[in-house]
């Protein structure tokens, strides 16, 4: 497997992997796009080179290898079809938001904060101490 | 007999064709769904009979041999898998029919359900790297569907998310076939078997620390696991059951088969077990700081994960008998308790344990069928968590490994403490929060929303699961000494090879 097409598809995850890690999905799926990319360039050099297999062309032994060629063509369709699937999240995201931000789940924030009290094993007379939102930080019995 | 083995997968596929043709009537598409996985779980179980008794059954598509063709191969873990994902596929379809929510507000749910089957199917019956692939993307875009099936703004969100990473792991998937096609010239897994225990000990060691990576996402394994609870709480109640059931035991069966079949031995067996102790650990401490039903449950699909693969790293018979055992307990767990997650939704009105109370006394009903799978996931005799979680964990005195038996059974409790959490927060306690999120005084009166209880067709789906608990706690020996033998072939692949005409 020559170099350059090694060097190409670790370019193109590197590129992928950058772009992947950013908030807005618009760049997201292109990241995505570029690291499948760069898996599909990996599976065709898996390959032999050599004349295109058709039937008829050539002598079989010199065909490149057709196996990851048909494996290839499989991913190709399979990441077209997910990628227009994530491109239609991303619109409807906008529709609804007016933005395509990939948010922090709320829910993670809001245990992280410790905003959750666990009511439910407390004692119930002692609820409504638990609902302390402001600090006294002199004692002056004011908040 | 061979050539049933293509039905489970062509089956659903054209179920899910004429689903979207009959769309107009919806009583047509229920009859063609319903019929079909019907259809699907008496094909497993002819399949799985006819593995146990005479071997694996081998199906060449097209009658092309490998490594050009497709095979597909059913062993006892096969078809074992299959039945049970057939038998959770049509009761989540059934109670999904019974619930007023996203199977009657939408006309592609059926039809992307069936290609769901279809993908998990495939998935488990598959004899090739490539075509397990193709498999799980087809199980995964379904996915995709209907996880985001509603398109509210949170569900949007928590499916970027999904969608995401699922298609991050395809992407490394895809350079991991890459790289064993490049070493070895094929993607069969029985040839594979052959050729790779010659390759040099780095490229097997990279290409099993990269499957393990790859499938570990799909699985939920610690430090892949942090999709999982953001993504799977949003979706309807029996989406995100069947979800918690298949997809993630999807992943587990690829770590396993591809750990035993092709890298025997090639990953240091104390990063396996590392993994899996720390996963158990992680996920229960999740679940206990969170305070929604879903959530919690979706931790616990993260802390169970470990257990199986706690199985899987101490590579005996026992070990891996214990983690194919603990798969089929822990599908028809957490699918129950997802399904009855929903029921509390329904009847509740909420899945915030501060804005539900007092649900022992207005349904009953309901709190059975929490109760019974809640204590069987902690591992409370006579249900089947206790079978399970004592098989691991003798597996593990076995292989004298005590810091993962101190770790699962210290998870063990953390997982009844969690339990006994959402039974407080959910069915005892009076509710602390109204449905909006303002304060209530405490004492108030627990209140319904819409009809007390909830219908006939999803408390019948749930009883039936929970009786399937209780049964296979009970009379789970047959079903323990299959999984063992499973184990066996698991660990001795010659019967594999020899059914796929290679082999020694």
């Amino acid at each position: 497997m020559s170099i350059l097409l090694a060097a190409t598809a670790a370019g193109l995850f590197a590129i992928g992997t950058y772009l992947v890690l950013q908030r807005k999905l618009s760049r997201v799926i292109i990241g995505l796009g570029l690291m499948s990319h760069g898996g599909n360039i990996l599976l065709i050099t898996a390959g032999r080179r050599g004349r295109a297999p058709l039937i008829g062309g050539a002598d079989p032994s010199d065909f490149a290898d057709p196996l990851p060629q048909a494996l290839v063509l499989t991913a190709i369709v399979i990441s077209f079809g997910v990628t227009g699937l994530l491109l239609a999240l991303a619109y409807r995201s906008w529709l609804l938001s007016d933005d395509d931000e990939i948010a922090d789940d709320a829910e993670d924030i809001a245990v992280a904060t410790e905003e959750h009290h666990d009511d439910e094993i407390g004692d119930a007379a002692t609820l409504e101490t638990d609902a302390v939102d402001t600090i006294d930080v002199d004692e002056d019995a004011a908040p | 007999m061979n050539d049933l083995l293509a039905l489970p997968v062509v089956l659903p596929l054209l179920g899910a064709a004429v689903s979207i043709l009959v769309g107009r009537s919806r009583r047509a598409q229920r009859i063609v769904g319903v019929g079909v996985l019907v259809a699907l779980v008496g094909i497993s179980t002819m399949l799985l009979v006819e593995v146990d008794r005479h071997g694996p059954l081998v199906s060449r598509a097209g009658g092309w041999d490998a490594p050009l063709g497709i095979t597909l191969v059913a062993d006892r873990f096969s078809a074992l898998m299959t039945l049970i994902a057939s038998s959770m596929l049509l009761v989540v379809l059934l109670y999904a029919i019974g619930q007023p929510g996203a199977e009657r507000n939408h006309v592609g749910f059926q039809s992307v359900y069936l290609v769901l089957a279809a993908g998990v199917s495939a998935s488990f019956l598959t004899g090739d790297l490539f075509n397990l692939f193709v498999a799980i993307e087809m199980m995964l875009t379904a996915s995709y569907v209907l996880i985001t099936l509603g398109g509210r703004l949170e569900q949007v969100r928590a499916g970027m998310t999904y969608v995401v990473v699922s298609l991050i792991a395809s992407t490394l998937f895809l350079a991991g076939i890459a790289f064993v096609y490049a070493s070895t010239g094929t993607v069969n897994l029985a040839l594979l078997a052959e050729r790779i225990p010659e390759l040099p000990d780095g490229t097997r060691m990279a290409l099993a620390a990269l499957f393990l990576v790859v499938f570990g996402i799909k699985a939920a394994l610690f430090p892949l696991h942090f999709w999982l609870p953001d993504a799977y709480p949003t979706a309807p109640s029996p989406v995100t059951a069947i979800f918690a059931g298949l997809l993630t035991k999807v992943g587990v069966y690829a770590i396993i088969r591809t750990q035993t079949l092709l890298f025997p031995g090639d990953l240091p067996v104390g990063l396996l077990l590392a993994v899996a102790v720390s996963t158990m650990v992680i996920g229960v401490l999740g679940a206990i700081a969170q305070a929604d039903v879903k959530r919690i449950l979706s931790f616990h699909i993260v802390s169970q994960i470990g257990y199986m693969i706690v199985g899987l790293a101490v590579f005996t018979a026992t070990g891996l008998a214990a983690a194919i055992f603990y798969m089929v307990h822990h599908i028809i767990v957490k699918t129950t308790l997802f399904l009855t997650g929903g029921l509390i939704e329904h009847h509740g009105g909420s899945s915030r344990l501060d804005r539900l109370g007092g649900m022992v006394r207005t349904a009953p009903a309901i709190a059975v069928l929490f109760g019974i799978p809640a204590l069987a996931l902690a591992g409370i005799p006579p249900l089947s968590g206790f079978v399970a979680k004592f098989s691991v964990l003798a597996a593990l005195t076995d292989s004298r490994e005590w810091w993962a038996l101190a770790a699962g059974i210290v998870v063990g409790l953390l997982t009844l403490f969690s339990m006994v959490k959402i039974w407080l927060g959910t069915f005892w306690a009076p509710p602390t929060e109204d449905l909006d999120g303002t304060p209530l005084p405490p004492g108030t009166e627990p209140f319904t929303v819409g009809r007390p209880g909830a219908p006939l067709l999803m408390m019948i789906p749930t009883g039936v699961l929970v009786a399937a608990i209780v049964a296979i706690g009970l009379f789970g020996g047959p079903l323990y000494e299959l999984a063992e033998r499973a184990a066996t072939d698991l660990l001795d692949p010659g019967i594999y090879l020899l059914a796929n005409g290679t082999g020694p």
